[in-house]
């Protein structure tokens, strides 16, 4: 190809990039706009893009507001949100790691059966389980409450975080643990000290995923919390989309701020998703 | 299953021991809580269950099943559900395989441009339902606003107003959450495409759209076929952002048959008729599932 074609070609996939970019930024940068602009100023025809001054009376609210205000339930929203994604990351991928193990390098009977068995319950609607997991959830007395979110989430994201792990384990050199097992470590014993090393990208791929699934759960929380005791973020910003359709700009406010956490850890760690998923996609 | 039983195994089976004590947790984690649940809603959806406290209820057999088949809302909304995943899973392959190609590209500030692409994977789905009805508000969108600005619409629509660009409207949102997702599951498979290949297509001058067909799309088949079962699957099932943008509103128009399903449970109290419904979904699903592992398995999956 000569130089000029690919110039030529360069400047298009450069003009393409930042069309893409413009797509993906505008929706979010207009949400994040309108959560400091004032009230006025974002119902007016013709809209006035950009506020004469910031408005920054929603966050204010969301921040300071005393015990009973959309700051409150916000802010314990946050909270349970936390706890209930980090919680479930950690479970789910102390338990993903063991048994992705076992699918990855064990030879046993039943392995094809197990492993269809626990990707198929990726695929069953939530809505097929509510009615029976809220009698079950009450009658050991984690209604409303964050270790009950925790366990049901985990049943969720385990699955996934199955398939991952143990793509990525199968991608990992034989050789690297035979040389362990030789020197007579047993199998956990090189998983811990020669496998988890050696799958870091597809342990961070993993996480990142289990998180944002966790921090994404709505339909669970929804049914199964009712107060500010285990309420996460989706719930309460759903509630307050429901009650305050006129003030757009305090939606988008919270909105903004419960993207936040997912955002930063997605941004951070973005190469190893792809890197962590590389051999998955293939292997399937 | 006792240790015994484990140990007898593992005469046989040398590895199957160690296999059913790694694979136990996460056995408990997902079964311990799903497997109670999938049984009971199998069962309820064979009795007339009309409130979450009743005593009296009687067995109907099929009926449930038969009455929910016989109901035009069930069809109707069985019908929005193919719309949904068929339209929003074309158009995020789609998007989604432009998208990987440039992750894949050489890009100045390729690192700025992945940490872009990434950030609508990452916004919950509540809340881009949340954004995106701003957006699509009649009063005071960003939508009217910049079609009345660009002289594009004289006056502003009610894009949430009509049945038809509801759906629409809210398959806009869910293909900008989700391209992401789509590009970064093809890129790795694109990735893994030797770039000798490329070399050699563009030494014997294949234009683009050859190069696409003849190298990358054969080699992405297994790719592709992962994202079409995830995304197929979670559109058939797509619930949290129909309630957040439109309540499954107007008129209907943007019920979906899971919230279909949830609102013969929760707001008609009508438990055995939802879990009937409930149950036609994972029929659904399952078949689909199977279809496409089928179609999967030929293409060189070496895990399953």
């Amino acid at each position: 190809m000569s130089t000029r074609t690919r110039r030529r070609n360069s400047a298009l996939i450069h003009l393409l990039a930042l069309v893409v970019s413009l797509c993906v930024l505008l929706p979010f940068v207009y949400t994040v706009l309108a959560s400091v602009t004032p009230q006025r100023v974002l119902i007016s025809t013709p809209l006035r893009w950009i506020p004469d001054h910031l408005d920054w009376s929603r966050y204010d609210q969301i921040f300071r507001g005393g015990a009973e205000s959309v700051g409150a339930t916000f802010r314990a929203a946050m909270v349970n949100s936390l706890i209930v994604a980090v919680g479930t990351v950690f479970i789910s991928l102390l338990v993903g790691v063991l048994g992705a193990y076992a699918f990855a390098r064990l030879r046993f009977r039943l392995r094809r059966f197990l492993l269809i068995f626990f990707l198929v319950t990726y695929m069953l609607p939530q809505i097929a389980m509510l009615v029976p997991l809220y009698l079950m959830l009450n009658s050991v007395g984690l209604l409303d409450s964050k270790t009950g979110l925790i366990i049901v989430d985990c049943a969720l994201v385990v699955p996934f975080v199955l398939w991952i792990l143990s793509n990525y384990f199968t991608s990992i050199p034989e050789e690297l643990e035979e040389a362990a097992l030789i020197d007579g470590t047993n199998r956990v014993g090189a998983l811990f000290r020669v496998v988890l090393p050696a799958a870091r990208p597809g342990l961070i791929a993993g996480m990142i995923f289990a998180f944002l699934l966790a921090w994404d759960e709505f339909m669970f929380a929804l049914i199964f919390t009712s107060s500010d005791n285990a309420k996460t973020l989706p719930v309460a910003i759903s509630e307050f989309a429901g009650r305050y359709t006129t003030d757009f700009g305090l939606v988008a406010a919270g909105g903004v701020l419960a993207a936040l956490p997912p955002i930063v850890v997605a941004v951070i760690f973005q190469r190893f998703i792809v890197s962590g998923m590389a051999s998955g996609a293939v292997k399937g | 299953m006792s240790v015994a039983i484990a140990r007898k195994r593992g005469k046989r089976d040398p590895q199957g021991s160690l296999a059913f004590w790694l694979l136990l947790p996460a056995g408990v984690v997902v079964f311990g809580v799903i497997i109670y649940p999938i049984v009971r809603t199998f069962i309820v959806s064979f009795f007339r269950v009309n409130s979450a406290l009743a005593t009296d209820t009687p067995f109907v057999g099929l009926h449930n099943y038969l009455s929910v088949l016989q109901n035009a809302m069930f069809w109707q909304s069985m019908g929005r559900t193919l719309y949904f995943t068929v339209v929003s899973t074309a158009l995020e392959l789609v998007f989604g395989m432009v998208v990987a190609g440039l992750l894949n590209a050489r890009l100045r500030a390729r690192w700025l441009f992945r940490a872009i692409i990434v950030i609508p994977w990452a916004v919950p789905t509540i809340v881009n339902a949340a954004m995106w009805k701003g957006i699509f508000n009649a009063q005071y969108g960003a939508l009217n606003a910049a079609l009345t600005q660009l002289g594009i619409i004289q006056q502003y629509h009610s894009w949430l107003g009509t049945p038809w660009s509801a759906m629409n409207a809210i398959i806009v949102a869910d293909v900008w959450k989700t391209t992401p997702l789509v590009a970064f599951f093809l890129l790795a498979g694109l990735t893994t495409i030797p770039g000798e290949l490329y070399e050699a297509a563009m030494i014997d001058r294949a234009s683009w759209a050859r190069i696409f067909r003849s190298i990358v799309l054969p080699l992405l088949v297994p790719s592709i076929s992962i994202v079409l079962v995830l995304r197929t699957v979670e559109a058939f099932k797509v619930f949290d952002i129909v309630y957040a943008m439109t309540r499954g509103g107007p008129a209907n128009g943007t019920q979906t048959i899971a919230f279909f399903a949830y609102s013969t449970a929760f707001s008609d109290q009508n438990f055995g008729v939802g879990s009937a419904l409930s149950y036609l979904i994972v029929i659904v699903i399952l078949a689909l599932t199977f279809t496409y592992l089928r179609l999967l398995r030929r293409s060189e999956m070496s895990l399953l």
